[in-house]
């Protein structure tokens, strides 16, 4: 039974408890701790408080942008943070914490160490649930998803190397088999690929997406000189040679970047990321318009699903702790849209180009592309438990 | 248009407008301002809730008296049935995307329960600007500061519940209302499939339009994965009313339309011809009603160049007041026996107001309430637009058919001015008794139809 769904859950259960709700939320009123961030001051409406769920709504009341911690007893360890609070502005931070000293502190200008106090938690024997375990979880979903990540770009240098070599030495027939099944390899990270600001519009830009004025580099251009349209599209040796060069060098990079010592994918942005993988098969490919000259947009489409997946499954163990039939309805849908979409080829044998599609055949897939994404939207917060 | 304008005045005495509105529950409260609910306790005690602060944003906002006034999602019948025609509609139709039953169950509760809260006003879930950093808002946010505007809304159920493709696929076949029919075919017919049909049906009725949207929208996203919208209708402007107390509105044509509608304080007559009964078979409507939906698109260009006195002749009444041309006053009944200076009758035979005429229908009534609408300019560059008819009645195959058969055949204005481009047909449940709690093992619109 699927008894979970977009968005009213939480009004529902709330709603069999309806009057009790009223109560439970007057204390919760009282229990939120206001905190005024000035430009030189940090007041706290309260130095002490019981262990459990606390929340803090943040107003800045100063000039400049702050930000507001709750740190350790050491005064450096952050316990939880909310950052960017622009002047005049609320944000609320919603921590469990045991009992145990602590300091609360504003850093207006976002800068030094801050405007901190003491603050006490005093045991109320409250239950603080699997908070290690989660942060456990979450760092090893981290790892996994950098390692998936860095075996992709693997991949792709050496495909993006063979594809190129065989566009440059003029062999089209060569170079149109591999492209589908490089770019795979490169849609599968594409959330990651686009972090790097400067890459992705390199790399990967349509001709619709170009600003006047602006160089057209990497796959699409290679793609519409591949599968020219009725009239003419030709490009010289010399322009193939530089768009080539240029693609590699960029795929390159990516790849330098992602095995640097400093890389890593926050559990937030590994779940973002698998929404925005969606987000590009609902906005770009269901709609033919991100191959437009190849058609093989079905390729890119089983890439981001593939992508996507990998991201939910190394959430899922910490999104289980929250709320795990979350999961299920998550499992559920993959399992609906891949079972679709493989009746439409697959990454080993190929698909059908986007052209070949049926109005039905389309709205049907896009059906269950809306559907996975608006449950794949609530996987970050789920899975971390803010 | 479609069906007449034409109502007989009743015989009886009919119950005082409070009687019958309280009836109907459909009184209109004064609103509050949206926000969230504590607790969301908008939805099993929303009412009382509600009733309780009533009055404590009127003055506040620039909002009208009409957008202020707040419905109850729970009663004998649904609301925005014979409730006072709002001004403004968002219409869509569903298929059923899920195959099972329990799923489909979940997704009635999950609308019942976001109905109610929009209906009082409220925001759903945690809200359109609170809740967690990390996740989407629960509402969508554009009805923010804005009243409950008198949102109703009504829920209905196609043929393909029932039975689709051949396929029992929820265990409902043998729930069937006989009433449920397929429209036949109706001369000069020109259906667009992309606006027929459907498995499920939200009607959101509200004085302010971007409340009725908001409300389609959320509840469009509340389905994602058991139902997905198929077509969906906007509707600018009443082409019906629905109580004595409302101006008779115009239609795209120029002309006042619903002059004769059934309104809701004759109880006696809309008992009879709009709610459902034991008599009808399916016990499991009783209270409910049969909703049916047309996209009449009217040829504006060739309408706005006929004289007036011909646009005249074929409805049968004039243009400014809406008097029968046989003489009186809006209201005054047509004398279709009455001949001019040449011997021909004032009220001819083929004009609109003589075929509709519930005289001349076996005394069959409907609760009218279409809307105007417009989607732009075809590729021709001509006016998409016309009268998205809706109208509930207590058996289609009775009270509409044979009056859109007469009309599709001999109704001059019709035959010539309009063309229908989509269709549908929806048997409306009835509504949640008060009292019953929402939630995941709660009430929920249909229950009746699963029990």
């Amino acid at each position: 039974m699927n008894l979970r769904s977009a968005l009213p859950w939480a009004a529902i259960t709330a709603s069999t408890l309806a009057l009790s709700a009223c109560v439970a939320n007057t204390a919760d009123a009282a229990g939120s701790i206001a905190v005024s961030s000035s430009d030189d001051a940090c007041e706290v409406s309260t130095t002490e408080t019981a262990s459990g769920t606390v929340s803090f709504s943040v107003t800045n009341d100063g000039t400049d942008v702050t930000e507001f911690y709750l740190l350790a007893a050491d005064g450096l360890r952050i316990i939880s943070e909310v950052e960017n609070i622009g002047p005049g502005l609320t944000r609320d931070l919603v921590v469990q914490i045991g009992p145990g000293d602590y300091y609360t502190a504003c850093k207006p200008g976002m800068v030094g160490e801050g405007i901190q106090a003491p603050f006490t938690v005093t045991d109320s024997g409250a239950d603080l649930g699997p908070t290690g375990e989660r942060g456990d979880l979450l760092d090893q979903a981290s790892t996994d998803y950098e390692a998936y990540v860095r075996d992709q770009v693997s991949i792709l240098v050496a495909k993006t190397v063979e594809f190129v070599s065989a566009y440059t030495a003029g062999d089209d027939d060569a170079a149109r088999s591999i492209y589908a099944d490089a770019r795979v390899h490169w849609e599968r990270i594409e959330p990651v690929a686009e972090a790097f600001g400067d890459l992705d519009p390199s790399m990967d830009l349509r001709e619709a997406d170009l600003a006047v004025g602006e160089e057209w580099t990497g796959w699409h251009h290679m793609e519409k000189n591949l599968w020219p349209p009725a009239e003419g599209y030709a490009l010289t040796e010399a322009e193939r040679t530089a768009l080539g060069d240029r693609l590699v060098a960029d795929t390159t990079e990516l790849a330098a970047r992602v095995n640097a010592e400093d890389f890593s994918v926050e559990a937030f942005q590994i779940g973002n990321g698998a929404k925005e993988l969606l987000d590009e098969v609902a906005s770009g490919k269901i709609t033919g318009e991100e191959e437009i000259w190849s058609g093989t947009d079905l390729w890119d489409f089983q890439a981001n699903l593939d992508g996507a997946l990998v991201a939910f499954e190394v959430l899922r163990p910490a999104a289980d702790l929250t709320d795990p039939a979350l999961g299920e309805e998550i499992d559920g849908r993959f399992a609906a849209l891949q079972s679709l979409l493989s009746d439409h080829g697959s990454i080993e044998d190929g698909f059908s180009s986007y052209d070949e599609l049926s109005d039905a055949e389309v709205i049907e897939l896009a059906r269950l592309v809306d559907a996975l994404g608006e449950s794949l939207s609530r996987l970050t917060a789920t899975a971390v438990s803010a | 248009m479609t069906t007449s304008d034409e109502q007989p005045t009743p015989t009886a005495a009919s119950a005082s407008t409070l009687a019958a509105e309280s009836a109907s529950g459909d009184e209109a409260r004064p609103g509050v301002s949206r926000r969230a609910l504590l607790g969301g306790a908008g939805v099993a005690a929303g009412a009382a809730a509600l009733a309780g602060s009533g009055g404590f944003a009127l003055g506040q906002r620039t909002a009208s008296p009409l957008q202020h006034r707040l419905y109850d999602f729970h009663g004998a019948h649904q609301s925005g049935i014979v409730t006072p025609q709002q001004d403004r509609l968002h219409f869509a139709a569903f298929d059923v995307t899920t195959d099972d039953r329990d799923s489909l169950i979940a997704l009635l509760r999950r609308w019942s329960v976001a109905a109610a809260t929009l209906m009082a006003g409220s925001e759903l879930g945690g809200g359109a600007a609170g809740g967690s950093q990390l996740a989407p808002p629960d509402d969508t946010g554009e009805a923010l500061d804005l009243p409950a505007s008198g949102l109703t809304i009504t829920f209905g159920f196609g043929p393909g519940l029932f039975e689709s493709d051949g396929k029992d696929r929820f265990g409902l076949r043998a729930s069937r209302p006989t009433q449920l029919i397929d429209l036949p075919h109706f001369s000069g017919d020109t259906l667009d499939q992309a606006f027929t049909g459907g498995d499920l049906c939200v009607q959101a009725c509200a004085d302010d339009p971007q409340v009725a949207v908001h409300a389609i929208r959320n509840l469009a996203r509340i389905a994602f994965g058991d139902a997905a919208v198929k077509w969906t209708q906007l509707g600018f402007g009443r082409t019906s009313s629905t109580t004595r107390a409302q101006a008779t509105p115009r239609n795209f044509m120029g002309f006042k339309d619903g002059t004769r509608n059934l309104k809701a304080e004759d109880a006696d007559l809309v008992d009879r011809w709009v709610w459902s009964a034991n008599a009808d078979g399916q016990s499991w409507m009783n209270g409910g009603t049969y909703l049916v939906a047309r996209r009449i698109r009217i040829l504006a260009e060739i309408w706005d160049r006929t004289s007036l006195g011909e646009q005249e002749a074929l409805v049968g009444r004039t243009k400014g007041s809406g008097a029968p041309l046989s003489g009186g006053s809006e209201f005054t009944e047509p004398d279709f026996t009455r001949a001019g200076s040449d011997g021909s009758r004032l009220v001819a035979a083929d004009s609109h107001v003589a075929i509709a005429h519930p005289d001349h229908n076996g005394g069959a009534m409907m609760m009218r309430r279409g809307y105007n609408f417009t989607d732009g300019a075809d590729a021709l560059g001509r006016l998409d637009a016309g009268l998205f008819f809706l109208a509930f009645m207590r058996d289609p195959a009775t009270q509409f058919v044979p009056l859109q058969q007469k009309m599709s055949r001999s109704d001059a204005m019709t035959v010539e001015y309009l063309r229908t481009t989509g269709s549908a047909v929806f048997a409306v449940p009835p509504g949640v008794p008060k009292g019953t709690a929402l939630g995941p093992d709660g009430g929920f619109i249909g229950q009746t139809l699963f029990a």
